[in-house]
């Protein structure tokens, strides 16, 4: 039965949170301009709205996560975001696989920044939330759903299926639900999947705060006091959006198969640049913390980082990268919406600096070159041009779009190697930075001159090229560009590192912050150029001519083929393909499908035979077991070296019905390297189309080929009782042994032939490894000879890639380290302004 | 000359050479006709050509070959010209291949028949958006 309650109130909720959020705004307009004696009712009326925003707010998700849960299909956002078939964990990642539950997703964040907040803050209180009302107002605005003639303001999550669909069935019955949803696209399948996004939108709802600040403070004239309470947010920005990042690149080595984590793909960009000017705008905002100096620098980062991030939702929401991303959104017609409220920003931004700035304080010192200011104004710098070097090819289909909103013609296309483009500037900048910040930080404890500078500098110098040389022979790191990586990385993580001993001994840990995350800067660098850099494809197909003699050299084939139990050398290893597996439920590791049979219920079979595993039994044979996700199979992938096992992958792949094959790599992680392995093509299984009849005969003993099998005829075995048929008095049953020799592996073939009076059946048996299907078509008793009639398919087989990622685990531990640095930064200067705070002093 | 200045002359300098360089890689969504021309020319850069798959009149892709150990392929690819060019892709054959609404090659020619594909962006119908609501499934 249809539940239209639940989808209206849902509605309602947000109509509720999108007028109580401007209540809230005007309100809080009030209680900022009005005279102290009416400010107490005027915060109680406030506070109260704000309240009502965030419990309709939540109400929002939790009707929608009620929706997605409980299979209410008469939902479009249930009936395409989510199917039966997914556990709880996935159902979470449905609710925010659509752009409206990611918009809902934010909203949140904000709600839970917001009462933080309200409730840390004294005079700030009223400005702040100004600016958070009318943000929440916009982005509350964009699940609407309102249709007035052809204005479309929002898309609503809450909309009936019927409502959308044009299908006829609901013309006959308005009132039907469909029975299972579309689901889960496959590749957001992944435990990643459930906490990247949430991460990544915390990242992005937090830039609001400094904003906000920044905005109350040019309103209210308190032109740098907002710094302070505004510095511990920049850097949980930092923190936050650089963790969503890395969980969304270690989703992406993990679940994608590019081979990589990191593509340069235009929404990886778009994430990727605010970041880097929240970075430059922490480093400006200590400057002027310390000296006084960098203010209006930090001004223009602060509104930068926050228009780039609604920048960067434009981009992805629009439907603008169409034709250059894999995964970006469509365009759900919310693009206006989003650049008004993009440029509404913007323009109240310039506006209120415009205002100021004759009356923000500059220092007009000159900034000596032995100062720490300049050194991170030239850190600051570099970052801007990063930031600037990635955003501006990342805009071109937006170049086309303006071109061809004016009558143009643009086919202006991003670099065709993405990946080579950005890196060949990226890596120098990252050189430059770390060597930024192994200088800066010296000047940043202490005051610097020629000399002092040489002799702080010189036994870290010395001793990082020791260790770079080390580096570079051991692991063999032949090539320029590559040296001097290693050279400006180790060089900042040895400055650095003395820095913070030097730190550590004082016992203030408080303040390593810094040197810990550029050390992470110096171990991101080393990691990234190995694992990229050094990538090597062990997969080469040697097995024969490419397609055309003249590119030979040029086209190496990066896949091979492996036909199963068909060992086949790659590089230092030797591989063998061994089959499909499923993951079933409550039993470690994996099953292969040989031992089940698949019911008519999702992720439900009946065991063919017991299933153990190391020893124990888990499941006896008949037994109803229950699959994780059926659509998954695990291929079983044995790499060998020296005619030693090593070890086994899995990696994983699902046929999907509207995506085709979506495949997950496996990888074998050792400490200095990963084995990394993914399926690209795989043996179409389920319904093959069988080859013409063949026909042999054959006596017990005899040997023969079966399709390119040699086969041999163990013998005919009379049968007492038959699986699946009630043997009557006077039937006989004769079981024909057939065994095949596949390499190293045998696999027995038993098909069965019934006698009941002068009627006969034949029970076939199929091995879908092999790709067999074989029946006993006859026994004549007199020559002793059985007549087998087979049927032949195709092998099974999978096509695979497999690369080999050296040091990527310093990569990991480099981000681990830097986002470390950044939680001591937060708690150090969150402590300042609560103390400030409490002082009454803000 | 103040520091600032020669800083902020150097931030310029930067700046100019980004925007020129990404002017310069910028590739360009191109046909294959103006594609062959330029091979023939000598330009073998990379570009883009947008194009469906070759379909005969029931909708079934045409053209489409699979290399014996199935590791690459050719297919005939429609720009929007309407030229019909087989292309050469060096990797297994990607699952939602036949299913794509629209591709986008990127690559060049190779010999004057052959466009060798570097990479393919393929749009599918139901890739990363609301799926379109089949009849089958209801």
């Amino acid at each position: 039965m249809i539940n239209t309650f639940i989808g209206n109130l849902g509605h309602l909720m947000v109509i509720l949170a999108f007028v109580s959020s401007l209540i809230t705004a005007y309100s809080y307009y009030q209680y900022t301009v009005v005279p102290e004696i009416e400010k107490a009712s005027w915060r109680k009326f406030s506070r109260i709205f704000f309240y009502i925003h965030a419990v309709s707010a939540i109400s929002i998700g939790v009707i929608l996560f009620n929706i997605i849960h409980n299979f209410r299909f008469e939902y479009f956002y249930a009936y395409s975001h989510a199917s039966k078939a997914l556990p709880v964990h996935y159902m979470i990642s449905s609710f925010w696989e659509g752009q409206e539950g990611s918009f809902i997703l934010w909203i949140f964040w904000d709600v839970i920044l917001g009462l933080f907040l309200i409730h840390t803050n004294k005079s700030w209180e009223g400005p702040v939330m100004v600016v958070f009302s009318l943000v929440q107002a916009f982005l509350v605005s964009m699940i609407l759903g309102v249709v007035i003639g052809d204005l479309k303001i929002g898309s609503s999550p809450f909309i009936l299926l019927r409502d959308v669909a044009n299908a006829p069935i609901f013309q006959m019955n308005p009132d039907f639900v469909p029975e299972d949803g579309t689901g889960l696209n496959p590749l957001l399948q992944n435990i990643w999947m459930v906490i990247h996004p949430p991460t990544l939108f915390l990242g992005y709802a937090s830039t609001l705060v400094p904003f906000a600040y920044l905005m109350a403070g040019l309103w209210t004239g308190k032109y740098k006091e907002w710094i302070r309470p505004a510095l511990p947010w920049t850097i949980f920005s930092a923190l936050i959006l650089g963790m969503g990042i890395i969980m969304g690149a270690y989703w992406a080595y993990v679940t994608l198969n590019f081979g990589g984590y990191w593509n340069w793909d235009p929404v990886e960009n778009a994430s990727y640049v605010p970041w880097l000017i929240i970075v430059a705008s922490i480093h400006t905002m200590i400057t002027f913390r310390k000296s006084s100096t960098a203010l209006k620098t930090s001004i223009v980062l602060i509104i930068l980082q926050f228009i780039l991030v609604l920048y960067a939702t434009f981009l992805v929401r629009s439907g603008v990268l169409g034709d250059t991303s894999v995964h970006s959104f469509t365009d759900l017609g919310l693009s206006g919406q989003l650049l008004i409220y993009l440029f509404f920003f913007m323009f109240v931004a310039i506006f209120l600096s415009a205002r100021a700035w004759k009356n923000i304080p500059t220092s007009e010192k000159e900034a000596s070159v032995y100062s720490r200011e300049f050194w991170i104004f030239i850190g600051a710098t570099t970052l801007g041009l990063m930031a600037f070097q990635v955003i501006l090819p990342t805009s071109i289909p937006v170049y086309n779009a303006i071109v061809e909103s004016f009558g143009g013609i643009s086919n202006m296309a991003p670099p065709a190697d993405q990946i080579e483009f950005y890196t060949k500037f990226q890596l120098w900048f990252g050189v430059v930075l770390a060597l930024l910040t192994a200088v800066g930080q010296f000047f940043w404890w202490k005051k610097m001159d020629k000399k002092e500078l040489k002799n702080a500098l010189a036994t870290p110098y010395i001793i990082s090229l020791i260790l770079a040389a080390i580096i570079i022979t051991v692991a063999k790191v032949w090539n320029i560009t590559f040296m001097v990586i290693v050279m400006a990385a180790t060089f900042t993580i040895v400055a650095n590192a003395t820095i913070l001993s030097k730190l550590l001994k004082k016992s203030t840990f408080k303040l390593a912050g810094g040197s810990l995350a550029h050390i992470g800067l110096g171990l991101i660098l080393i990691g990234v150029m190995f694992s990229s850099g050094y990538s090597d494809v062990i997969s080469l197909n040697m097995s024969g001519l490419t397609y055309k003699r003249d590119w030979e050299d040029e086209l190496n084939k990066e896949n091979v083929l492996l036909w199963i139990n068909q060992p086949l050398q790659m590089k230092d290893y030797e591989v063998v393909y061994r089959g499909r597996n499923k993951k079933l439920e409550g039993v470690p590791g994996y099953v292969n499908v040989n031992k089940l049979e698949s019911t008519d219920n999702v992720n439900e079979a009946i065991a063919l035979e017991d299933i153990n595993v190391n020893g124990k039994t888990y499941h006896k044979k008949g037994d109803k077991v229950n699959i994780v996700l059926e659509e998954n199979s695990y291929f079983e992938i044995e790499y060998f070296k020296d005619q030693q096992h090593q070890f086994t992958l899995f990696p994983m792949s699902q046929p999907n019905p509207t995506m085709g094959l979506i495949s997950s790599p496996d990888s074998k992680h050792f400490l200095n390297k990963d084995l990394y392995t993914h399926i690209s093509a795989i043996n179409s299984y389920d319904d093959p189309e069988w080859g013409e009849d063949e026909f042999y005969e054959v006596t017990p003993g005899e040997q023969f080929h079966l399709g390119d099998y040699i086969t041999t005829f163990e013998g005919g075995e009379v049968m007492e009782e038959v699986e699946g048929v009630e043997l009557e008095e006077g039937d006989v049953a004769v079981k024909a042994k057939l065994v095949i020799q596949d390499h190293d592996k045998q696999i027995h073939l038993d098909p069965i032939f019934l006698i009941r009076g002068n009627r006969i059946g034949k029970i076939p048996t199929v091995n879908h490894d092999l790709g067999v299907k074989i029946q006993v078509d006859n026994i004549s008793p007199e020559t002793n000879k059985f007549v087998f009639k087979a049927n032949n398919y195709q092998k099974d087989y999978v096509v695979m890639k497999a690369l080999v990622k050296p040091y990527i685990n310093v990569l990991w531990i480099g981000t681990i380290i830097m986002l470390i640095g950044f939680g001591v930064a937060i708690y150090r200067r969150y402590d300042e302004f609560v103390k400030m705070r409490d002082k009454g002093l803000e | 000359m103040k520091k600032g200045h020669i800083l902020g002359l150097g931030v310029i300098a930067v700046a100019i050479v980004i925007i020129v360089s990404s002017i310069g890689d910028a590739s360009s969504y191109e046909s294959f006709s103006t594609a062959k021309a330029m091979a023939q020319e000598g330009d073998d850069d990379p570009i883009h050509v947008v194009g469906q798959l070759a379909k005969d009149s029931m909708g079934t892709v045409t053209g489409l070959e699979v290399s014996d150990d199935k590791t690459s392929f050719t297919f005939t690819m429609v720009d929007n010209e309407g030229t019909s060019q087989q292309v050469y892709y060096n990797e297994p054959v990607p699952a939602d291949f036949t299913r794509s609404e629209q591709v986008v090659v990127i690559g060049s020619y190779k010999s004057e028949n052959m466009f060798v594909a570097d990479k393919i962006l393929m749009k599918c119908p139901s890739k990363y958006q609301e799926t379109e609501l089949k009849e089958a499934s209801l």
